[in-house]
């Protein structure tokens, strides 16, 4: 089969000594310029997870003033208020959005999919230095005249630019500016992994018999091209409010006694537009999640992932879904009122496909054979904070429940619980479970575990009993909450707990991010599989794989990637690139 | 593990049976919004502790031993199958009453009384309908500094208008209330946590909602959208009382044309008005 190579990607391009596209010529375009998917991967997750420790640092700030209000006295209300707002933006977009896509997108589709590279190598390039660019953009209104914005990160008009929100005069206007370039590096990137999903596949790597990691990269990539345009016209549209004096969303107004020259605007439309977005947004987040999670058990339970073929269907309808349910975060937002029948229906809806993957991943574990190695402790950690985050999620969904619950604490700890902890769990047992392909060496499982207790309980005992604060009809974004009748003494108690925990779960962090750097030297040499695993990225000829990953021939695939435990196999695992020993064909 | 997730699931019950912090004292005719709450509770925790218990149990029993291999078992519809219709019927079970008691919160009773609320960085004003049981319109273009609320002089339906401003909003107990709300700066929310009911408020609109206070007392209002550095110090008070005190209440009000023959009257003596608005 050494002619494999004319496979989907064909011609003798992909030849190596045809052709030295993947030979890098100097230090530069090797480490740095590099237009290696893999080098790539590497720039996005670190400069995402450098900005992510920011954001970590901005979520203490904001646990020091609502644990113990007054006692940083550098924490007024207008720098409470640029907190949250740079938290928030930073996690869900900057963090998030870009580890997941950039960085394990970038890392693992080539090689999940037995491809060189992504398609596009230079567009690929390019989508990270502008990304990095827009990081730098956002970074710099910390340092901007009135400091960043503090609009919160929806960013609602009219608020957002007029002079009562803080970082009226540069914050609101660089976010925006970061926005418009995230997005468009973003879009650089995202056409990328479509097409190298749909067109650089190996021979045999039918679209089902790719792992559920791609299946949910390349949903969440679609996702985010359909998506993040309307963001991307928000953006635009606000800063020509800003800035040239325009009003599609700024209706006529009085500020501060004087009449300003808007009017006739809608500021509704930009929810409409942010929640277009917004909504897909969580699930940009959470479908490379489902995807890894699902690999990480599959792999370390050692059994197929129960259910491929409703798991991958799952995916696609939650995609679909995601679309039709955007006005959920607008049940009181004065849209008309009889939205809210519609979009309480298809919110619930998609619990249905949701669900299905919980308990299939669930059933995975039934008869398996469970090793509970660092990675399977974030994924069983993920099931369980992503099944509380999701139910709540329908008593927010559910319209008239919604209406007392929204914008209060209940809303803060459900979206925590659902699209923060659970994701970053997942990314955590990703970084813990790639690391060793990455490096050539493993982390320190002394350390991830440590690291895994302190966070996965940690990150519990905070966001649970938030919920309860909600309940109270505590409101989010309140710099303090002293001398409203229905807060009682207990709920401050409650906050200094959930502050001091969160003190304890950050700095547990420093644990990850040493492991991460020690490792990189000590760590145990990993060997090309150190998790016996069956997808093409731990069959690679060399670890870590050089630019070009697979030396002269490509591998060729015989089997779906959940070959585990095969009854009859010498193995207890079949690697996709492996020829039959026992039956042709593999999979359902 | 397995002994940790028995722990979190048994601990998450007990702690939602003895934790002091639930909802305050209902103060409205919206209890069937608690209704709703709590069958979601009920139904959401017997799914959570159920699922994490099964977890328990599967990382207990198929724990790695040296010699142990696992099942191989792709798939299995009938499962699936069942496993989905189980969901749609919880989902359904959740949705149904959600969705009743939403038509109700959509469909203002035709007796309501109309009652106006301003909101502005950062207080809150409020009007009341006078004799004729209307309000005036108001729009933009009339606020000023004697006409806060920008009241149409030229509508005599506003005339007798009664406004609150900077002042406590009373409500008649048991009398349903269509609240009628207008920002002329940026979005807010009003929200009596006791209410249950709220509502944003959108410049350049009118939105709405009604409740029927069903308890008398005094009860915090708060901006429950972000808007601007003192959202968080917006605050108001609604105090609900028997029909007679409110009358009593509503009688010592001034109505907008009084107010205004006062205010013309102490620029006759040479006085500036009060400033109404200090920032």
């Amino acid at each position: 089969m050494s002619d494999a190579i004319t496979g989907p990607q064909g011609g003798s391009t992909l030849l190596p000594e045809a052709d030295d596209l993947y030979h890098p010529h100097s230090w530069w375009t090797r480490y740095v310029f590099s237009q290696d998917a893999k080098v790539i991967a590497i720039q996005y997750a670190g400069t995402a997870l450098a900005i992510g420790f920011v954001a970590l640092i901005l979520s203490w700030l904001i646990r020091l003033q609502l644990g113990f209000p007054g006692l940083a006295t550098f924490i007024g209300p207008a720098e409470y208020y640029q907190l949250i707002t740079m938290h928030g933006m930073i996690m869900v977009v900057y963090l998030l959005t870009a580890v997941f896509l950039g960085g394990f997108g970038n890392y693992l589709i080539p090689l999940m999919l037995g491809a060189r590279d992504m398609v596009f190598p230079y567009l690929n390039m390019l989508s990270y230095w502008i990304y990095l660019l827009a990081v730098l953009v956002l970074v710099a209104s910390f340092f901007a005249p009135g400091g960043p914005t503090g609009a919160g990160w929806t960013l609602y008009p009219p608020q957002a630019i007029l002079a009562g929100t803080p970082g009226q005069p540069w914050g609101i206007v660089l976010m925006l500016v970061s926005l418009i370039l995230f997005i468009a590096g973003f879009t650089m990137g995202g056409v990328n992994y479509v097409v190298t999903v749909l067109q650089a596949r190996a021979p045999g790597m039918t679209l089902m018999r790719m792992p559920l990691t791609v299946w949910g990269i390349f949903t969440a990539t679609v996702l985010a091209l359909l998506a993040f345009p309307a963001l991307l016209v928000g953006a635009v549209m606000m800063l020509f409010d800003r800035l040239l004096g325009t009003s599609f969303f700024m209706p006529a107004i009085i500020e501060a006694g004087q009449r300003l020259r808007y009017g006739g605007g809608s500021p509704i439309l930009f929810q409409h537009l942010f929640w277009f977005f917004g909504h897909p947004e969580v699930y940009i987040v959470a479908l490379p999640a489902f995807g890894i999670v699902s690999d990480l058990i599959s792999t370390h339970a050692r059994k197929n992932i129960f259910g491929y073929r409703m798991m991958v269907w799952a995916i696609v309808a939650i995609g679909v879904l995601s679309f039709v349910v955007w006005a959920h975060h607008m049940y009181v937002s004065g849209m008309n009122p009889y939205f809210g029948f519609f979009f309480a229906t298809t919110t619930l809806i998609i619990a249905i496909p949701t669900a299905i993957k919980v308990y299939n991943w669930v059933l995975t574990l039934w008869r398996g054979d469970i090793h509970l190695t660092v990675p399977m402790l974030f994924a069983i950690a993920f099931i369980v904070t992503f099944l509380n985050g999701g139910l709540t999620g329908l008593f927010l969904g559910n319209v008239v429940v919604d209406v007392p619950l929204s914008d209060t604490m209940f809303v803060v700890a459900h979206f925590h619980m659902v699209m923060g902890v659970a994701p970053i769990l997942v990314i955590f047992g990703g970084l813990y479970h790639w690391y060793p392909k990455v490096t050539g060496r493993m982390l320190d499982a002394r350390l991830g575990q440590i690291h895994f207790w302190i966070t996965f309980l940690g990150a519990y005992a905070i966001f649970f009993p938030m919920h309860y604060l909600g309940l109270l009809g505590v409101p989010r974004r309140y710099y303090e909450t002293t001398g409203l009748g229905f807060v009682p003494p207990s709920a401050e108690t409650l906050n200094a707990f959930i502050s001091l925990v969160a003190f304890v779960v950050g700095a547990a962090q420093i644990l990850f991010l040493f492991n991460l750097l020690h490792s990189l030297r000590h760590g145990a040499p990993a060997g090309g599989n150190p998790w016996r695993a069956t997808t093409l990225e731990w069959q690679t000829p060399e670890t870590p794989p050089p630019h070009g990953n697979w030396g002269p021939n490509l591998p060729v695939v015989y089997r779906w990637p959940y070959d585990y435990s095969v009854p009859g196999a010498p193995e207890d695992f079949l690697p996709q690139n492996r020829p039959d020993p026992v039956r042709a064909g593999g999979g359902p | 593990m397995a002994l940790i997730l028995i722990l979190i699931a048994v601990g998450s019950v007990a702690f939602h049976l003895l934790s002091p912090w639930w909802w305050t004292p209902i103060a409205s005719n919206w209890s069937y919004i608690d209704t709703t709450l709590i069958i979601t509770f009920w139904i959401t925790g017997a799914v959570f502790v159920a699922i994490v218990l099964f977890m328990a149990y599967c990382l207990w029993r198929f724990r790695h031993r040296p010699g142990r291999r696992a099942a191989y078992e792709p798939e299995s519809p009938r499962l699936e199958g069942w496993l989905t219709a189980v969901t749609a019927l919880g989902i359904a079970a959740m949705l149904a009453p959600g969705l009743v008691v939403w038509s109700q919160f959509v469909r203002t009773p035709a007796d309501a009384v109309e009652v106006e609320i301003l909101a502005q960085q950062w207080r809150w004003s409020f009007r009341l309908p006078g004799a004729d049981g209307r309000l005036g319109a108001a729009d933009i273009r009339h606020v000023g500094d004697d006409n806060p609320l920008g009241i149409n002089p030229q509508d005599r339906a506003g005339q007798d208008d009664i406004v609150i401003d900077g002042g406590d909003l009373h409500l008649a107990l048991g009398r349903p209330v269509r609240v009628l709300m207008r920002s002329y700066d940026v979005v807010h929310n009003f929200y009596v946590p006791e209410f249950r009911a709220k509502m944003d408020i959108i410049p350049g609109m009118v939105t709405h909602f009604w409740f029927t206070p069903s308890r008398t007392g005094a009860f915090d209002a708060i901006c429950n959208e972000v808007c601007g550095t003192s959202h968080y110090a917006m605050r108001g008070r609604v105090v609900v009382e028997d029909e007679p005190a409110f009358r009593e209440w509503i009688d010592r009000q001034e109505t907008v044309s009084q107010r205004a023959a006062r205010s013309t009257g102490t620029r006759e003596a040479g006085l500036h008005p009060p400033a109404t608005d200090v920032r």
